[in-house]
């Protein structure tokens, strides 16, 4: 007989604010916050800045509340908090049998066959803590819908828990079903919880003993499949790696408003660089791309404007320099004058794999050339740092580029921002 | 190339993924088949591994240990610190560069030069070890 699957939830604990507190030991017991791009609203918060600070506030509202209350607050500095992930997803992957990486802070693994759980859920927290600084919690179950519950468990109960918690034994399980609302449940948005209290479905045990063909006809398959995996079924399992994108997109809002179109052309040509840099990254060529613009949203003082530019390119391409120069053209179809703008976003669509694309004997290809150079190109980038080549219209440090006023340094990407340690 | 103007454009497309995967480098040369590895300093310092941190030392107090003024540290923050590691330690919450020396109940930070003095941890002092300094670079020009 084949072993019953155990799944386990690993979560880092306000991820952003503990990477900068990782190297900022001063800051150990001060409240952290962090802003999204533009310095615009809190999107993390330190366990001890929750009681005071909501997520989604705008920074220029609290800027009072913080001072008072002595809270920190960080631009976000992806850079830090990408590395530090890669860390922690890197630990866990040594450690477990196969794992599943679902965002920057979260991984599920599969813990099928494994004797000891509560000890290999706790020796995965003291090693992660230990090697980078990251508390995580853990949850254990036999699905992983019930696993998320455990690990919010965990969370919820840090001090009694110790951050780890395994519900595979039936009454653990059931004694969490009941003392959690089906608000927490993975998956249960605030429209779905409300629906489900006006049924009587309050705690997530209800959910887990209602009846599934009763939720598949009055919702979907997808609530069906959530009370299953609470009832002890497993219906989902850990995902494959993503494959190739189809589409990918790099958007910006610009650290403030455009007129001229100079700066515009500045920020497509860099954006493009990005997004050219990930459809080679995937292997991929692209036969068509979509720029567009826009001017800010919300200002009832601003004349509002936005458009967008389809363009089919020659032949599926993977070139910066060709992609590029679509890129400003097409801008320069769409650009008036006398306009705030705030935003531009490049689209590469209709991709292909490199290779697998079967164009008729007689239509365009990409020059051979042009993909050595492209090759060299990434190589160096990838080898002396991002930006390092690039297209001779992205400018190094521009004016219209994202406010960031309050980022920490690179402290594990950038050799001339290290962590200063001293010999006093 | 054919373009076309398609007016606005809603909010949308996909999320960037955080972080760039690495392009396999060709090797276009007939020596290809004899070429046994690289040599590479990464591993020789194993500064890939997710435990291993570089830093940047400031300071003359640890010449003595071959460790000079902005030479690069490596610090490994998987090993168990131990009597006379070399170790970057928060020492009230300032991160530091020495010696660890363990002596009964002593627990005393080494510097390795005479002009800078022990520095012994008192009752009312908060030290925890950081990571263990397992190498060092140093850029001779």
């Amino acid at each position: 007989m084949s072993k019953a699957p155990v799944f386990a939830l690993i979560d880092c604990n306000s991820f952003y604010a503990s990477c900068e507190r990782v190297f900022r030991p001063d800051l150990a017991k001060v409240p952290i916050v962090v802003l999204s791009n533009n310095d615009g609203c809190v999107i993390a918060r330190s366990y001890d800045a929750k009681p005071f600070v909501k997520m989604g506030e705008p920074y220029f509202q609290i800027k009072h509340k913080l001072k008072q209350h002595g809270i920190v607050a960080f631009s976000s500095n992806y850079a830090l908090y990408g590395d530090m992930s890669e860390r922690v997803m890197t630990l866990i992957e040594s450690m477990v049998p196969a794992v599943e990486v679902y965002s920057i802070d979260e991984a599920f693994a599969d813990l099928t066959g494994i004797a000891d759980l509560d000890q290999l859920g706790r020796r995965i927290r003291s090693q992660v803590l230990r090697c980078t600084g990251i508390p995580v919690g853990v949850g254990i179950a036999g699905t992983k819908t019930l696993a998320k519950l455990a690990n919010h468990t965990a969370k919820r109960l840090q001090a009694q828990t110790g951050g780890v918690v395994n519900i595979c034994d039936p009454f653990k399980r059931d004694w969490v079903l009941r003392n959690t609302a089906v608000s927490e449940v993975w998956g249960v948005g605030r429209r779905l919880s409300t629906h489900f209290e006006g049924m009587g479905i309050k705690t997530a045990m209800d959910l887990a003993k209602a009846d599934p063909w009763m939720l598949r006809k009055k919702f979907s398959v997808v609530v069906e499949k959530t009370a299953r995996e609470l009832a002890g079924t497993p219906c989902l399992e850990l995902d494959e790696p993503d494959p190739p994108k189809q589409e990918i997109c790099c958007s910006r809002m610009f650290g403030k408003r455009l007129q001229a179109l100079a700066p515009i052309k500045e920020a497509v040509a860099t954006y493009m660089m990005r997004a050219s840099e990930k459809l080679r990254a995937q292997g991929s060529v692209c036969k068509k791309i979509r720029v567009s613009i826009r001017t800010g949203m919300f200002n009832p003082e601003e004349a509002k404007y936005a458009n967008g530019v389809l363009v089919e390119l020659p032949y599926p391409t993977d070139d910066v320099r060709l992609l590029t120069k679509a890129a400003v053209d097409a801008l320069e179809r769409v650009f008036r004058p006398g306009f705030n703008y705030s935003k531009a976003e490049v689209l590469l669509m209709n991709l292909s794999q490199r290779g697998q694309y079967t164009g008729d004997l007689f239509a365009a290809a990409q020059p051979a050339e042009a993909s050595r150079v492209m090759m060299v190109l990434d190589q160096i980038n990838e080898r002396w740092g991002r930006g390092t080549l690039r297209s001779a219209s992205v400018p190094v440090d521009p004016d219209w580029g994202m406010r960031r006023e309050m980022m920490s340094r690179s402290y594990t990407t950038r050799l001339d921002q290290l962590w200063r340690v001293s010999c006093t | 190339m054919s373009y076309s103007i398609i007016g606005p454009i809603a909010e949308g497309g996909l999320k960037l993924p955080l972080c760039l995967f690495q392009v396999p480098a060709g090797f276009p040369s007939p020596a290809a088949d004899h070429i046994e590895a690289h040599i590479s300093l990464d591993e020789v310092l194993n500064i890939r591994a997710p435990h291993v941190y570089l830093v940047s030392i400031t300071g003359e107090s640890m010449q003595g240990a071959g460790i000079f003024d902005g030479d690069l540290a490596v610090v490994d923050r998987s090993l168990e610190p131990a009597h006379g590691h070399i170790v970057v330690a928060l020492l009230n919450n300032d991160p530091v560069c020495k010696r660890l020396c363990i002596r009964g109940k002593d627990v005393i930070l080494l510097s390795e030069n005479p002009k800078y003095p022990p520095r012994y941890v008192l009752e009312g002092d908060e030290l925890s070890i950081w990571g263990v300094i397992t190498g060092s670079v140093r850029s001779h020009v």
